[in-house]
């Protein structure tokens, strides 16, 4: 599968695009809405009821909304501390909205980290997500095993004096594979995430063990091989102390022999690079 | 009078009903004015280093008490020591030195019994712009705190009664007619300023004044005139109208700090400071009583200047709606601690070291993070000061080097001044049989694991030996220091001795208010597996085996922010030997009870 034929005649990417879009003004819409006393279950109900009111049926995961020290996942033992809560934001608190939607059977998986008021920490975090962001993107290129990236992005976090979090996501992955969802007129979840897409990450699980790849990307040996064509839904989160960020954006990997052709991430016109360019700038 | 009076202090006399105070002034006038009351038995003097300091900055003033010092005493004493008179004494130096603006007061022992009074009682509100006590309760306050104790005399009031009646014995004995007077005038009085210096280890420097006896003979009026009466009779209404903030010594042999359990009802927004010594603070720690007064004086005027500005009123702080409990999470007491002192780190540019200097900074000290890797070094410096650090320095030294740490220990004496808490954790690891293990391995092993730690505490124990106002040395050592294990010979005997040195240390430091620890996290999961080295292993077999210990350490996942969390705990409890992982732990347990089984255990053959 090349670019060309990701971006062809069915318009994959276009759609990809367009549903990552969304599910990012859906984040900013509600981010924007944030006011102190609001609770995760609150937040998490306007992700959902936005989305809905413009379309989205089925999910991948239902919207996560993580609020103070909950953005680093302090003291999380259980899968279950995951869901919302009713904590409340207070001003200077950092927040993280994470969502999945899935939109005309394409899926869109973004998380948005946020603050209420100025914080420089967090700031600071935001920043030197970035950094992670582009050493991602460089060594899928160079092809390297994704558990080497994976440890990479670890040593890069531990350099920059921050704890990482994403260990803490199921199976501790930083990123898995995202699909086409086909489109059923009933979309039941389990356990916050959608049957479909689940089957669908179950067919590319079972494919990849006989083909020795593995469609979750994680620490384990079972992701020693080199990137595999697809999209996937790259989720590096940074803890410090009560702070924790993070983005969650597709990366679009293809077979392509020409570097910059065989990796790149779907949109580069989103929330957190623009606030970043904003503050460079200023 | 010898040694009365206070150096470069402008002296006046001001009439207060038929007594004259004499009142001594330092700094420049048109200052925010910042009044010390001393306590019992003492006289203003005893505020001459907390004065100097302060003189910088403010309009500093000072009184004798009625009857004590150069003030002259009532007729008759009986009577003459109420708190009203008190009061009206206080409202006449105010008047004469800042008719137009509040002070900002500062009370210690009975000053401080005293300037509860002025910062609750109503006739003195618009006079008081703060209030800092140290070591002394409103005995409104301290009426009720009885009371309440004594209507619900569970197991736990009942103890804190006990606590604080065994500490105040001496009340008692200051109601015995004439013969306190006596005393005071006679032996006691000849014999105490020997008896300060043994007690409190006071340093004898001109101080206690040669008023003493008389001083304290008045005094014992202050006791007699006020003690009954007020616990017999507390006020149910006093609230402060003026922001406090608490000084409390933790090792006060008169006052327990349980006293001040429920201040937040009297007080809201109290601020609560802790610090390691006993009773006589305005002697043993000026340096930091001029610190934590200064700012809260300067955030005070700035909260003033907002209120002026936002056209608000400075009102009564009523309390009487949030009776808070006294803040019991550790990160508060940390923050009580710690905010403002100085504090510093080497190895601070990762691991344990990076995660301390961290844990500092977010309980407001200010923190100078030493490392070789500059970048690192930086980097942790960056995040303190994001993470609430009142300051953040790097430096970059290597600690083996003998002449490069005197450099910083000079700069930073001359930048940021005495280091109270040191942390000594810079450390590289070797592994490797002894055989294979070279002299060079040694020497490099030493230098940094043992020699570093003398460097520190060399030097930077000999700055807070020299200012004389405490300090806390903790020097990370490690479990293999009692836990013998195969291919660790050298690191484990550069640990051992780290060990060994933090005790007799403490030993030595002791008498001089300097507490030194011992830390021995165990296995946690840092770069310094990544750094290590492997004796009598080719280099190509280095990284494997490198990679294979940072897998167990990795497995293990025990995070150095715990051990950080254990370095903050063992100053604030000053604690000898601290192991922090369950298998240290159990390591030290074993080499008490069991050190055969210890010794079988560290025969096994590790894997690598």
């Amino acid at each position: 599968m090349t670019a060309d034929a990701m971006d062809g005649p069915g318009g994959e990417l276009r759609g990809f695009r367009e549903v990552q879009r969304l599910a990012y003004a859906c984040a900013e819409a509600v981010a924007g809405r944030l006011r102190p006393g609001v609770t995760e279950r609150e937040a998490a109900r306007m992700l959902r009821e936005w989305l809905r009111e413009r379309g989205v049926r089925d999910w991948f995961h239902l919207p996560f909304a993580w609020f103070g020290d909950r953005t680093a996942f302090t003291g999380f033992r259980l899968p279950h501390q995951f869901f919302p809560t009713g904590r409340e934001l207070a001003p200077g608190m950092p927040f993280i909205l994470d969502l999945a939607p899935v939109y005309r059977g394409f899926t869109a998986d973004i998380g948005y980290s946020g603050c209420l008021g100025p914080n420089a920490l967090h700031r600071r975090l935001a920043a030197d997500l970035l950094e992670h962001r582009a050493l991602i993107l460089r060594e899928v290129r160079e092809r390297r095993p994704l558990r080497e990236i994976y440890r990479e992005v670890d040593a890069l976090m531990v350099r920059q004096g921050y704890a990482n979090r994403h260990r803490a996501y199921p199976f501790g992955v930083i990123a898995h594979k995202v699909h086409r969802v086909p489109q059923h007129r009933w979309a039941p979840s389990l356990l916050g995430f959608g049957v479909h897409s689940l089957r669908g990450l179950a067919a590319d699980a079972l494919r990849g063990h006989r083909q020795g790849w593995s469609p979750l990307w994680s620490p384990y040996r079972v992701s020693g091989h080199p990137p595999v064509p697809g999209l996937w839904a790259v989720e590096p989160h940074l803890g410090f102390r009560g702070t924790g960020a993070k983005f969650e954006e597709l990366l679009v990997v293809t077979d392509s022999r020409d570097p910059v052709e065989s990796a790149f991430w779907l949109d580069e016109d989103l929330p957190h690079l623009r606030h970043r360019a904003e503050e460079v700038a200023a | 009078m010898s040694g009365a009076g206070i150096e470069g202090a402008r002296e006046r006399r001001v009439v207060s009903g038929g007594v004259e105070l004499c009142v001594a002034e330092l700094g420049e006038a048109g200052r925010p004015v910042v009044v010390l009351v001393h306590g019992y038995p003492d006289s203003k003097e005893v505020w001459s280093e907390v004065a100097r300091r302060l003189a910088g900055r403010f309009h500093v003033v000072l009184y004798d008490v009625r009857g004590h010092g150069r003030s002259s005493a009532p007729r008759p004493l009986r009577g003459g020591f109420t708190l009203e008179k008190l009061t009206d004494d206080f409202l006449a130096v105010a008047g004469a030195v800042s008719p137009h603006a509040p002070v900002h007061l500062v009370g210690h022992d009975w000053g401080s019994v005293q300037g509860w009074e002025f910062a609750t009682a109503r006739r003195t509100e618009g006079r008081v712009a703060s209030f800092t006590s140290i070591s002394g309760p409103s005995l409104d306050h301290l009426g009720l705190w009885l009371r309440r104790r004594a209507a619900r005399p569970t197991p736990r009031a009942v103890a804190q009664l006990l606590g604080q009646g065994r500490r105040s014995w001496y009340v008692s004995a200051l109601h015995l007619p004439r013969l306190p007077e006596a005393a005071w005038r006679g032996p006691l009085g000849r014999r105490w300023p020997a008896l300060l210096e043994r007690l409190e280890r006071l340093p004898a420097d001109g101080y206690p004044t040669a008023s003493l006896p008389e001083d304290a003979a008045h005094g014992a009026w202050l006791y007699r005139d006020n003690v009954r009466a007020r616990l017999r009779h507390p006020r149910r209404d006093a609230y402060a109208h003026a922001p406090v903030q608490l000084i409390t010594p933790t090792g006060d042999p008169y006052l327990s700090e349980r006293l001040y359990d429920d201040l937040e009802q009297w007080a809201p927004g109290l601020v609560r400071r802790t610090l390691r010594a006993k009773h006589w603070v305005p002697r043993h720690r000026p340096d930091q009583l001029a610190a934590w007064i200064t700012e809260f004086v300067l955030n005070r005027q700035n909260d003033r200047e907002n209120d002026r500005q936002a056209g608000r009123q400075h009102t009564r702080q009523g309390g009487r709606a949030a009776a808070a409990r006294r803040p019991a999470t550790a990160r508060e007491a940390y923050a009580q601690r710690f905010a403002g002192q100085l504090v510093l780190v080497t190895g601070a540019a990762g691991g344990i070291g990076r995660a301390t200097a961290f844990a500092f900074a977010e309980a407001g000290a200010r923190v100078v993070v030493v490392d070789r890797d500059a970048e690192g070094a930086a980097r942790t410096a960056e995040l303190a000061r994001l993470s609430g650090a009142a300051g953040a320095w790097a430096e970059c030294v290597d600690v083996s080097d003998e002449q490069a740490m005197e450099k910083l220990a000079d700069r930073v004496a001359a930048e940021y001044g005495v280091v109270d808490v040191l942390v000594n954790n810079a450390g590289i690891g070797l592994g490797g049989s002894f055989l294979d293990t070279s002299p060079e391995d040694w020497r490099r092993v030493l230098d940094v694991n043992l020699w570093g730690v003398i460097h520190g505490c060399r030097l930077f124990g000999r700055q807070m030996a020299e200012r004389g106002q405490g300090g806390h040395i903790v020097n990370i050592a490690s479990a293999a220091a009692f836990q013998p294990v195969r291919r660790l010979s050298a690191y484990g005997a550069s640990k051992a001795a780290v060990l060994m040195l933090s005790q007799t240390l403490r030993a030595e430091l002791a008498g001089q208010g300097i507490g030194v620890s011992a830390i021995c996290p165990g296995v946690v999961n840092t770069g310094i597996v990544s750094t290590a080295r492997f004796a009598g292993v080719p280099e190509e077999e280095q990284q494997r085996l490198r990679n294979r210990a940072a897998r167990a350490y990795r497995l293990r996942n025990y995070p150095p922010e715990k051990v950080a969390d254990a370095v903050l705990r063992t100053v604030l409890e000053n604690r000898a030997v601290v192991p922090v992982t369950p298998e240290a732990h159990g390591a030290l347990l074993l080499s008490r009870f069991a050190p055969r089984l210890l010794r079988a255990l560290s025969r096994i053959e590790p894997r690598l």
